[in-house]
């Protein structure tokens, strides 16, 4: 059984700003895994959204079973028989497991609902997979295992020829991904095409068949899993890079230690994480999404409660249980998703910048200086040329550049001398983050410490002195920018605990 | 950035007109009933109208505050009645001066306030909820310290005169407009500096606005939003000291409902219950909408139910404007 049941061809997909897939191909035969790889923000999941009638397509075709076909929604693609596994999990937690695979399509007796039946219907599709999960029971108490499995049964349920699994073992321990492996095992024997997404190299030789690789939105090949090293498809997935410019690293850094972190533990999140931070330099982190870098940096500034560890600045053990302790001890964290965390969007420029500063501006009454806040404001709207009419301006009428120059005058107002960036660059436009990367410098010149997390890693090769590299909460490497090569980071980045899976058995 | 920045303009003097629409809302309303009786725009029942607003005015003040830091106080009737009750206490009980008081009206709707904002903040209770308790703790307080029956204040204090009495008119013969409503319009421009002036008003706009930003702004959330509702039940405390001053007495069973028409009288104005908008001014023209509202439908006769359809009305009107102004922002 190898015919084809799905081949796109010459796939193209914009989004505003971006050209997210650029003729790109695929194919899926029957009863084979086709696993589907490449760095963060290559393409993987859009291409697959519109496989699943998520996103429509802007230009290419897609053969279903030798017949052309238009996908427009998600439930067209299910009677098509193709389903997706999502990478969050889309459940209703306070329902129960068959409530959550019969959603929108309930079985009904007149005007009642019919749960018997649901229910047994579930059950078949459970036992069919070899699991233990009673249908009647409420998803919320299940482990994210099992919540990933009714997921997974309620895909099935469409009597899926095609199915889609969008990072599904992300959530999932060693026991339990060899359990979810199990199934699309018995899957496959039945005949199924199964696209596997994934960023653990490791799994790749475990399950699948073939290997399709993307790569900034462009096809770069597709091989057979047999015939390939772990190493070529990393030199696939990385590239050749050419560099906009060499990197500007400054040499001159002192050895002073302004912060270090020891033995940082947080639940599943973070184990053990350990690193030191001198004057002057920009420390990249460097790891694919999931691996500890903003749990790292959000537990460093009282964000979140840590279990143990350590944090030591300009030598002194400093105790931080909120946000609010961190700022004190000048440090500073930027983060990664701007609206929801770095702004007040209803507020204008000015109540964002002194925000961090408020208390300084005011008497003891606690009347705000009005002009002393306009003067820092204005200050820093012209030393960052921040583009706005006025610093009255509400922050959610500017661009994104400049919103994330309105939160790093924030933190130089409050003059931090400890600044964590996260994803500095994400969703600003090319001349922007030139902008950013100067500032960075300028900062570093300035004697303040930088720690930039980044998911691009040209980015990371050109600005940081010293690389950290984190998989799964730990880290598994720091390299120097003399030695880094994307290929080296990209295998610290997938060096998983133990390395390789366990397999147990089905019980 | 030239077009973008004459657009800017332009948006801003839509909000402004706006803006203006619950002011323009009271003005037609006032036109409507003048011409409509002629009982309806003499000095009288103006002040009549100003001082059945200053209760509400001032509650609705209090619930601004906390409105605004994205939060609910359903709990601003009953504690004004507790603090009514524990300035009778001091002043009929213990035979202190009016000023004590004052003073223990006044910190007791502060007190009010902070295990409000310890609920939320510290303890992590749903705003709606751990008001909802204060509204029956406080109801229950006041029923058991007055043993179910009502606390008159000796007329010789003259607590009564601290609303209903005229400072202004002893100045200015025949301007006799009562303390009560001076108070109303001293605390709306207290508050209005408050929250347009200082640390406690900015980081109520910004905890509305985006709690997390703001903590990992490094504002102290826990501080803050205590602080926050406290300011709020100050000023319920004067709510307290005034209805006690117009009754001349404290009266336990009273209190339930005054909440919703505070909440009321600061959507009207313009507060969004999202968090993160609203003015003080909106808040007092929303509360003197819905006094004039009522006081117009008395005088033109209309019967009491029906005029409680209509304040629904209105309510339900003034969000949806507030809605689509949003929407037309937006777009």
């Amino acid at each position: 059984m190898t015919d084809t049941i799905v081949q796109m061809e010459g796939i193209n997909k914009r989004f505003p700003g971006v050209q997210a897939l650029k003729d790109c191909q695929f194919n899926l035969q029957r009863g084979e895994v086709h696993a589907l790889v490449g760095e963060n923000g290559a393409g993987k999941s859009t291409l697959m959204k519109i496989l699943a009638g998520i996103y429509a397509v802007d230009q290419g075709t897609i053969t279903l079973k030798d017949k052309k076909v238009t996908i427009p929604n998600p439930i067209a693609a299910q009677t098509m028989g193709i389903s997706m596994v999502h990478q969050e999990l889309n459940l209703m937690p306070h329902l129960t497991a068959s409530q959550n695979i019969f959603i929108g399509r309930e079985t009904k007796k007149w005007f009642l609902l019919d749960e018997n039946t649901q229910n047994k219907k579930s059950q078949e599709l459970f036992e069919l997979m070899n699991l233990s999960v009673k249908p009647t029971m409420k998803v919320r108490d299940m482990t994210v295992a099992k919540q990933q499995m009714v997921e997974i049964a309620k895909a099935l349920s469409f009597n899926a020829d095609v199915l889609i699994f969008d990072e599904p073992s992300g959530a999932l321990t060693d026991v339990e991904t060899a359990e979810l492996f199990r199934i699309i095992r018995e899957l496959k024997e039945q005949g199924t095409g199964i696209i596997y997404i994934t960023h653990r190299m490791e799994e790749l030789k475990e399950i699948s068949d073939r290997v399709t690789v993307l790569r900034d939105g462009l096809y770069v090949d597709t091989v057979n899993t047999k015939e390939t090293s772990i190493d070529q498809i990393i030199q696939m997935m990385v590239g050749r890079v050419i560099y906009e410019s060499s990197p500007e690293v400054p040499e001159d850094r002192s050895q002073e230690v302004v912060l270090e972190v020891k033995n940082l533990s947080r639940g599943n999140e973070l184990k053990d994480v350990s690193f030191q931070l001198k004057k002057g330099e920009i420390l990249g982190f460097a790891g694919l999404v999931g691996a500890g870098r903003t749990e790292t940096a959000r537990a460093i500034f009282g964000a979140d409660p840590i279990d143990s560890g350590e944090i030591i600045v300009n030598g002194k053990a400093i105790l931080v249980r909120r946000p609010s302790d961190a700022v004190t001890n000048d440090l500073a964290y930027l983060s990664e998703d701007r609206k929801r965390y770095g702004l007040c969007l209803s507020l204008d420029v000015k109540s964002n910048i002194t925000m961090p500063i408020l208390q300084k501006l005011s008497n003891w009454v606690g009347w705000v200086n009005d002009n002393k806040s306009k003067k820092i404001s204005e200050n820093l709207v012209e030393k960052l040329t921040i583009r706005t009419p006025s610093i009255e301006q509400k922050a959610k009428n500017l661009s994104g550049g400049n919103q994330q120059k309105v939160v790093v005058g924030k933190w130089l107002a409050r003059d931090a001398d400890i600044l964590i960036f996260d994803e500095p660059t994400r969703g600003i436009d090319v001349g922007a983050k030139q902008e950013i990367y100067t500032l960075l410098n300028e900062l570093t010149a300035q004697g303040k410490s930088i720690i930039m997390i980044s998911s691009e890693l040209p980015e990371i090769l050109r600005m940081s002195h010293r690389i950290v590299v984190m998989c799964e909460g730990r880290i598994t490497g720091v390299l120097d920018h003399t030695e880094a090569t994307q290929e080296k980071i990209m295998r610290f980045a997938t060096m998983r605990n133990g390395s390789h899976l366990v397999e147990t058995s089905p019980t | 950035m030239n077009p973008n920045h004459n657009e800017q303009k332009k948006k801003t003097r839509v909000d402004t007109i706006q803006r203006l629409m619950a002011f323009a809302a009271l003005v037609i309303l006032f036109i409507g009933f003048s011409l409509a009786s002629p009982f309806f725009f003499t000095f009288s029942n103006i002040v009549g109208i100003l001082v059945s607003t200053a209760v509400n005015g001032l509650l609705a003040i209090g619930a601004t505050f906390i409105i605004i830091s994205g939060g609910i106080d359903l709990s601003v009737g009953t504690v004004m009645t507790l603090s009514a009750v524990s300035a009778a206490v001091v002043v009929r009980n213990w035979g202190m001066p009016n000023i004590f008081g004052v003073l223990a009206a006044v910190a007791t709707g502060t007190f009010a306030g902070v295990l409000n904002g310890l609920m939320v903040a510290k303890l992590k209770i749903p705003p709606f909820i751990a008001t909802l308790g204060m509204l029956n703790v406080a109801r229950g307080l006041s029923l058991v310290i007055t043993d179910l029956s009502p606390i008159y204040f000796p007329l010789e204090v003259g607590w009564n005169r601290i609303a209903m009495g005229s400072v202004l008119g002893s100045i200015i013969p025949g301007f006799d407009i009562p303390n009560g409503v001076m108070l109303l319009f001293g605390s709306a421009l207290l508050a209005g500096l408050i929250l347009s002036k200082t640390v406690i008003g900015r980081y109520a706009f910004a905890i509305g606005s985006n709690e997390e930003a703001a903590r990992l702004s490094g504002v102290n959330i826990l501080k803050w939003k205590t602080i926050i509702y406290a300011t709020g039940g100050f000023f319920i405390g004067i709510a307290g000291v005034v209805i006690s001053a117009r009754l001349n007495s404290a009266q336990p069973a009273l209190g339930l409902g005054y909440e919703l028409d505070a909440i009321a009288a600061a959507v009207i104005g313009g507060v969004s219950l999202s968090g993160g908008d609203g003015t003080m001014l909106g808040t007092i023209i929303g509360a003197f909408i819905i006094s004039t509202l009522t006081n117009g439908l008395r005088i033109l006769a209309v019967p009491q139910e029906w005029q409680i359809v209509v304040t629904g009305l209105i309510i339900i009107l003034a969000v949806y404007l507030d809605i689509v102004r949003k929407r037309a922002k937006s777009s």
